[in-house]
């Protein structure tokens, strides 16, 4: 156990961005959350795991603003959440693309909604079609990309509002198995490089521990915290050492067993 | 089409019709269908004459403000419809009637309310096509998948962004399906309105041909009408595949 710190005792005091306090969340006939608490710390990347339907997404989208709790806050920097804001940007397991638009003008969309110019926008949009790596597919429509390139661009329009908080909702599950890797390897470079806070959700126990600086693990409904891993894996080696490292499998192997009376 | 193992294309079965009423007119059997050649001479001299083309004008006006008005209201309509329950209430079941129901009968009822002239024509061209543009754009607004709307209102959309330029544009292969058999409704509704006045247009001319045994010119008149139809519905289709293709994948 000496690759893991578990919980509360190995949590460096460091600034938390979002707060979750006291969290519910009833569907008519389904309780999908039970008293969520959590601290989001500024510049990590946290993910949520846990198996399907435990409510993943319903939290990710209360911390968005997109739908409200039954009871409980969530507060960014201090401020409560009453619905969307510019300082949290999502990226959508289905991508939500708009079809009839091109790359660029769907990487551009957030800050059109803001009523920013054309030329300026677009300049933007253009760095980041590029740090997501699709230079050359700025006037494509969306059909015209694989399910990855979509989610390049999924990803590439939350960058471009440059918001603090940045919300992904398994946004690799429909990406095929070398282009997920791939693209796990590129959110990293992006994570080291845009200093961002990172709220990431999956039901990948492989993927939350390559990517995530901290792990929260949700338990089967009505969601609630279980447990809260840190894997501590050289992230400056190479992505094939990392995956072949000795924290990372077990890490993944102690994650496995926390869950597996889930399966059963 | 496949005819002896072979393919053969629409135009064909098309040519061939008309070989066949071209056949039946030039045997004299049936009074009332002339040789299609006359017919199209017919047509050709008629579209000249200043009467056809005040007709066309005074209809095109009547159609184009019904379909206009239809439109407006139907896609308005069935955006309200499509986004709130209480509004699908309220109207669903008046829509689902008139979309089905044989309108033609109420044309006397609209000339008492609205004179015998123009407006009544307007009004039936408005019935005939404004409830299928509804129960369409209410289908296309209920299709919007809602993770591009949760995407707009996490961007920070304003109501009105959100349905400029998200929702209707979503909907839009719907509502232009919607659009297309409006117009083709509308085309029924301002030929049976001004049939049913019979002192204006397209209707005039009409009855006067068929008043007068004229089958040429009757004909003629039909097939002008059946062509401009099937034109404006064509254009729209045209439109459709495009946006279809746009939206593909969404
Ligand atoms: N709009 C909704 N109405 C009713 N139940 C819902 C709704 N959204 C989600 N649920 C239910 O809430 C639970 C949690 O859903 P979700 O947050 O999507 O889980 P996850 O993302 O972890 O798979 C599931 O059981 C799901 O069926
Ligand atoms: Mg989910």
């Amino acid at each position: 156990m000496a690759h893991l710190a578990v919980a509360e005792a190995a949590i460096p005091a460091s600034e938390t961005v979002v707060a979750v306090r006291g969290i519910c969340k009833r569907y008519s006939e389904v309780e999908a959350l039970r008293l969520i608490d959590l601290d989001f710390p500024r510049g990590k990347l946290t993910t949520l795991l846990g198996p399907s339907g435990c409510g993943k997404t319903t939290l990710l989208k209360i911390i968005a603003g997109l739908i409200a709790a039954s009871s409980g806050e969530v507060r960014v920097n201090g401020k409560p959440v009453t619905g969307p804001g510019p300082e949290r940007a999502f990226v959508f397991q289905d991508f939500a693309l708009m079809p009839w638009a091109t790359v660029m003008r769907n990487v551009a969309f957030g800050l059109e909604l803001q009523g920013m110019g054309k030329a300026e926008r677009q300049s933007i949009a253009r760095n980041y079609i590029a740090e997501v790596g699709l230079t050359g597919f700025e006037d494509k429509y969306p059909h015209e990309l694989s399910g990855g390139m979509r989610q390049r661009v999924g990803l590439a329009r939350a960058f471009a509002v440059n918001a603090e908080v940045l919300l992904l909702d398994e946004p690799f599950s429909a990406v095929d198995e070398q282009n997920r890797r791939k693209f796990q390897e590129d959110l990293l470079r992006l994570v080291d490089k845009e200093r961002k806070t990172f709220i990431f959700v999956t039901h990948s126990i492989e993927e939350a521990v390559y990517v995530s600086d901290r792990i929260v693990l949700l338990s089967r409904r009505p969601g609630r915290v279980s447990q809260i891993i840190e894997p501590r894996i050289d992230r400056t080696a190479s992505p094939d050492a990392i995956r072949r490292d000795q924290g990372y499998l077990d890490t993944v192997e102690e994650i496995w067993q926390g869950l597996k009376h889930y399966v059963d | 089409m496949i005819l002896f193992g072979y393919r053969v294309p629409m135009m064909a079965s098309l040519i061939v019709w008309c070989v066949i009423w071209e056949v039946v007119g030039r045997s004299g059997a049936l009074f009332l269908i002339p040789p299609l050649s006359s017919v199209l001479v017919a047509a050709f001299a008629m579209v000249q004459t200043a009467t056809w083309q005040s007709a066309a004008l005074v209809t095109l006006h009547s159609f184009s403000v019904g379909m206009a008005l239809a439109i407006l209201v139907g896609i308005a309509l069935g955006v309200l419809m499509g986004r709130f329950k209480a509004v699908d209430d309220l109207f669903g079941i008046w829509v689902n009637i008139f979309v089905s129901a044989p309108l033609s009968a109420l044309v006397p009822v609209l000339m008492i309310l609205f004179g015998i002239g123009e407006t009544t024509v307007i009004v039936t061209v408005f019935l005939f096509a404004v409830w299928i543009i509804v129960l369409d754009t209410r289908a296309g607004i209920q299709h919007v998948p809602n993770s591009l709307i949760e995407m707009g209102r996490s961007y920070g959309a304003s109501p009105f962004a959100l349905y400029g330029k998200i929702v209707l544009l979503a909907a839009l292969p719907e509502i232009l399906a919607g659009i297309r058999l409006g117009l083709v409704r509308g085309v029924k509704g301002v030929v049976i309105g001004q049939l049913l006045v019979s002192i204006i247009g397209y209707g005039e001319l009409f009855e006067l041909y068929s008043r007068s045994f004229d089958m040429e010119n009757f004909w003629a008149l039909t097939i002008i009408l059946f062509a401009a139809a099937m034109l404006m519905s064509a254009a729209i289709e045209h439109v459709e595949k495009k946006v279809d293709y746009y939206a593909g994948v969404r």
